[in-house]
């Protein structure tokens, strides 16, 4: 086909004759194993340094033996059964401690996330940086704040004390006497305190993609501002509030800095345990059949958490 | 007819694209644009302009075929090895890059000499020459659309490719882009290639327009012919409006077939059947909405004589200023659309009134009905 | 205005703003205790205004050593991961390959894994390796566990990335690697700088990590935690309001900037 009409093309610009280059072919091969060659350094890093471990780790916990001789792998099953009897309080604990932590970071979250999101106006870069500012003071320095924050008779203890809190808590096993230090309290306003950001950047993120002619149209179609609360913000937010969830409640069962510097030998998380075993009693059977049960609990529960929430594309 | 074989023409020679071995995007085509034309590749979305457009761009290989340049075989070569350059859709500027580095970019690829005044001269051409320093986000709409024009045409390529240049653009500064796209082109001589799913604007800017539909090209030529004389249903529908007619063939010579539709008889001229009709064939009638004229039932003796005509009843009427649009029910079927030119307006021409449809048999063509009546009808969810 | 409505209109504030205040009371008690004088070892109970510890930040034995190494080990996992992570995220961005379940898998369990189980496995490795723990078993760790995070910021930022800007550069006669380092590096670059930024958070503050891989290196957040159980010099004090106040006003001066030049141009 030859198509007509060619306008008339007076006084062209000088085109640039191209340099006469032979075709390149691309090698397709080549290409193919691109992606390879990207992946292979960081791939085998996690690899060996990752997955491996956890071989490793498998292995040493059903090795029987001693420091001075040496470990050899006996297939000790038993140790599992062991470890459980004896350390079942603190698996409870740690799930106990760290789910408490989680549903308290979604309830005290979710209004700062709210109204960094829709309220906040020109101050939401300023909130922004307040959420994010308290990690830029080491975490350790920060929880040992809470000691003088929680001390025995200081004014926020008497203040809970004089309106009665306390008693609440004692009832809930939460807390003893006068106390809040060296309690369940005390470690869970830790875990809360310290995983609280984990829970409100991803709550605002999804929440910030929210139109906020959404909430006008459901209060345009008759609801109320709580009912297209319900109905429309916190559906639309449940991305957020699944990985927020998750963000939280993974690192929090695993803790032990706060049940250590915040709370008493009764309540002690398996964190605490697994650290102990494999840092000072240097029963490394024990502490690794510890430490792989806590990884099960956690994929588990993770697992089923996520098949539950529907959301299983997070990355 | 310009001799295709002239260096500098852009030819296609049974260029095809399949993916995965399944889908085809393109067809085997051929297809040459001569050196300084402005070429249009227009078809709803999905009709494999755009991969065209890619393949002779180089960032889609194409399964068969190849690309020539005038007398130089660049299939094989990589996109910056080739003297073509690329109007993105919605202008994939360089959002970390000031408008004059945008526009300096490829010079500088290539070591070019005297980049400054050459990028001076080029944001000149296309008014800019102020907004140098500024960053293509802070540019309207427009104004991006200019630098992603002046970015490609700095190079002096041989084809200038425009994937869709203006779909970002609202309605009346794409009017004004097309005259300032014709300028340029005209200003600079370079041959371009168009890509669009918009009829007006190919059937506005281009020497030529070839038509696409399922990975081929339907119909390739001027606007106006294409528009006059189309060869199948979905140019007849996509370019413009069509009444579609489906009709028994009466008789055919002389130049003129007749035909039969629900017992009203037509007339058209043999010329301008894209298929030889068969004495007992079928034949779609096709007419203009435009061409067709509206009386009042009262005043059908003032038809002339020797026009084709029907009776029908208006079931719609809308007032759009220039001209009033009717759809008219009829034996031949509903919705007949015809458009009168607000001239003298008829009072009784409402909904519901009896009217006589005419209009000079010359203006009538046909078509093969052997193909989907509605191919390439605009149906509501459609991009426009 | 009633006190009850005005409550009840601006709940979502007042639950916020509460809990802001919660969020930085312990950075404020933080700041408050640097200039304690304290009575024991222990810096937890107020005794009396005093300057002594900002005068003299490095006043005990291994602080600021400590602090030295914790940035050192930092400087070099941020390095590490962001290299090995860009490279990972570019591969699964830009190609289809064989494998990626598997890889992404591998990239986003160490995110979902407590840190105790890692900070044992690796201890597992590096004991039945007999591997000496110190400065290099450290920097393995961090790399590993800040690798993930690298990916994960620098994947959003390519897949966000218009691949019509790439094919632009190649039309315009840029070649593979130059298209690379004149479009996608700079267009990723947002990315890659939030990617190292996490990546070196994570590890100068990592504490569990650390507290099973380091030995007898004694890395900042390993000092603060020996200071729980030894006493705690109000120093660590020091150091902890200097780099909150450091960090909020590097990101402050940042916004301003940002602000300011944005205003600069009309849109």
């Amino acid at each position: 086909m030859t198509a007509a009409k060619a306008p008339p093309a007076d006084a062209p610009p000088p085109v640039p004759s191209a340099p006469a280059v032979p075709p390149v072919r691309t090698a397709p091969a080549r290409r193919r194993l691109t992606p390879y060659w990207l992946l292979l350094p960081g791939v085998l890093w996690l690899l060996v340094f990752f997955a491996l471990p956890m071989v490793y780790q498998a292995s040493t916990s059903v090795q029987t033996g001693s420091l001075e001789e040496g470990y050899t792998v006996t297939w000790h099953f038993a140790v599992y059964g062991d470890a459980l009897a004896e350390y079942w309080p603190h698996f409870v604990r740690s799930v106990l401690y760290a789910g408490t932590a989680t549903a308290l970071c979604l309830l005290l979250g979710y209004p700062l996330a709210y109204l960094i999101a829709f309220r906040a106006g020109r101050w939401r870069a300023l909130l922004l940086v307040l959420v994010i500012a308290p990690f830029f003071t080491s975490f350790l320095i920060r929880t040992l704040a809470w000691k003088t924050i929680l001390a025995d008779g200081g004014p926020l203890v008497e203040i809970l004390r004089t309106v009665g809190l306390l008693e609440v808590t004692a009832l809930l096993g939460m807390t003893e006497g006068d106390r809040v230090l060296a309690t369940p309290l005390a470690v869970v306003t830790g875990l809360t305190y310290n995983f609280l950001p984990f829970m409100i950047l991803p709550l605002y993120t999804s929440l910030e993609r929210i139109d906020p002619r959404l909430h006008e149209a459901a209060g345009d179609l008759y609801a109320r501002p709580f009912t297209a609360f319900r109905q429309v913000t916190l559906p639309l937010s449940m991305p957020g509030v699944v990985s927020g969830t998750l963000l939280t409640f993974i690192p929090a069962s695993g803790d032990y800095v706060n049940a250590e510097l915040l709370g008493s030998t009764d309540t002690k998380m398996v964190g605490n345990v697994i650290q102990s075993q494999f840092l000072r009693v240097l029963d490394y059977p024990t502490a690794a059949a510890l430490s792989f049960l806590l990884m099960a609990i956690v994929l588990i529960m993770v697992t089923v958490y996520i098949r539950r929430a529907g959301t299983e594309d997070l990355l | 007819m310009t001799d295709s074989t002239e260096s500098g023409d852009l030819r296609l020679t049974g260029i095809s694209k399949t993916y995965g071995g399944s889908f085809t995007a393109v067809h085997p085509l051929d297809l040459t644009v001569p050196h300084g034309a402005f070429f249009a590749l227009l078809g709803a979305s999905g009709c494999g302009k755009t991969t065209t457009l890619r393949m002779i761009a180089g960032l889609e290989d194409p399964t068969t075929g190849s690309v020539l340049l005038g007398d130089r075989d660049v299939t094989r070569l990589p996109p910056y090895k080739r003297p073509v350059n690329t109007v993105f859709q919605s202008y994939a500027l360089f959002p970390h890059l000031s408008v004059y580095e945008n526009v300096a970019f490829g010079l500088r690829r290539r070591g070019a000499a005297r980049v400054r005044e050459r990028v001076g001269d080029m944001l000149d051409l296309v008014q800019l020459g102020d907004l140098a320093a500024r960053r293509p986000h802070q540019l309207s709409g427009g104004q991006q659309q200019r630098v992603a024009v002046a970015r490609a045409l700095i190079n002096h390529p041989r084809v200038l490719l425009l994937d869709e240049p203006l779909g970002a653009l609202d309605l009346k500064l794409r009017r004004q882009m097309q005259l300032e796209l014709k300028r340029i082109q005209t200003e600079v001589g370079i041959t371009f290639v168009h890509v669009t799913h918009d009829q007006e604007e190919a059937m506005s800017l281009a020497d030529t327009v070839a038509v696409m539909n399922g990975g081929r090209v339907e119909q390739l030529g001027a606007p106006a012919e294409l528009y006059e004389n189309p060869r199948t249903t979905f140019v007849a529908n996509f370019l413009g409006t069509s009444n579609l007619i489906g009709a028994d063939v009466v008789s055919a010579g002389g130049g003129e077939v007749v035909v039969t539709a629900s017992g009203v008889r037509l007339r058209l001229p043999a010329g301008r059947c894209a298929t030889a009709p068969g004495a007992d064939g079928r034949l779609l009638v096709g007419i203009r909405p435009e061409k067709m004229s509206l009386v009042h039932r009262d005043e059908a003796d003032s038809v002339p004589a020797g026009r084709n005509r029907f009776t029908g009843t208006i079931a719609a009427a809308g007032f759009i200023g220039v001209s009033t649009q009717y759809l008219i029910d009829s034996p031949l079927g509903p919705g007949v659309e015809v458009y009168v030119q607000n001239i003298e307006r008829d009072p009784r021409l409402t909904p519901g009134a009896e009217v006589v449809v005419h209009w000079n048999p010359e203006h009538s063509f046909g078509l093969d009905a052997a193909q989907d009546i509605n191919s390439g009808v605009e149906t509501a969810g459609d991009p426009s | 205005m009633a006190p009850i409505a005005w409550l009840r209109r601006h709940t979502v504030v007042v639950a916020g703003l509460l809990t802001l205040a919660y969020l930085l009371l312990p950075n404020l008690v933080v700041l408050v205790f640097s200039f304690n004088a304290p009575a024991g070892k222990f810096n937890y109970s107020w005794r009396e205004f005093s300057t002594a510890a900002w005068r003299d930040p490095c006043g005990v034995p291994d602080l600021c050593g400590s602090l030295a190494l914790s940035l050192q080990i930092a400087f070099w996992a941020t390095a590490g991961a962001t290299v090995l992570g860009v490279m990972i995220a570019f591969a699964l961005v830009r190609y289809r390959f064989r494998g990626r379940g598997a890889v992404n898998s591998l990239i986003f369990l160490p995110m979902a894994m407590p840190e105790v189980v890692m900070a044992a496995s690796l201890l597992t490795l590096f004991l039945n390796l007999g591997a000496e723990l110190g400065f290099p078993t450290v920097l393995i760790a961090h790399t590993m566990f800040c690798l993930s995070f690298v990916v994960v910021a620098v994947k959003a930022r390519v897949l966000s990335m218009d691949p019509r800007l790439e094919e632009a550069a190649r039309d315009l006669y840029a070649g593979p690697v130059q298209t690379f380092l004149r479009v996608t590096l700079p267009i990723a670059a947002p990315g890659i700088a939030a990617g190292a930024l996490l990546a070196f958070s994570l590890s100068f503050d990592d504490f569990i990590i650390t507290n099973f891989t380091s030995g007898t290196a004694v890395t900042f957040p390993m000092f603060v935690w020996g200071s729980a159980q030894r006493g705690t010099p109000v120093q660590i004090n020091v150091i902890g309001t200097a780099m909150f106040v450091l960090a909020v006003l590097t990101v402050v001066l940042g916004q301003l900037v940002a602000g300011r030049r944005r205003n600069h141009t009309p849109s």
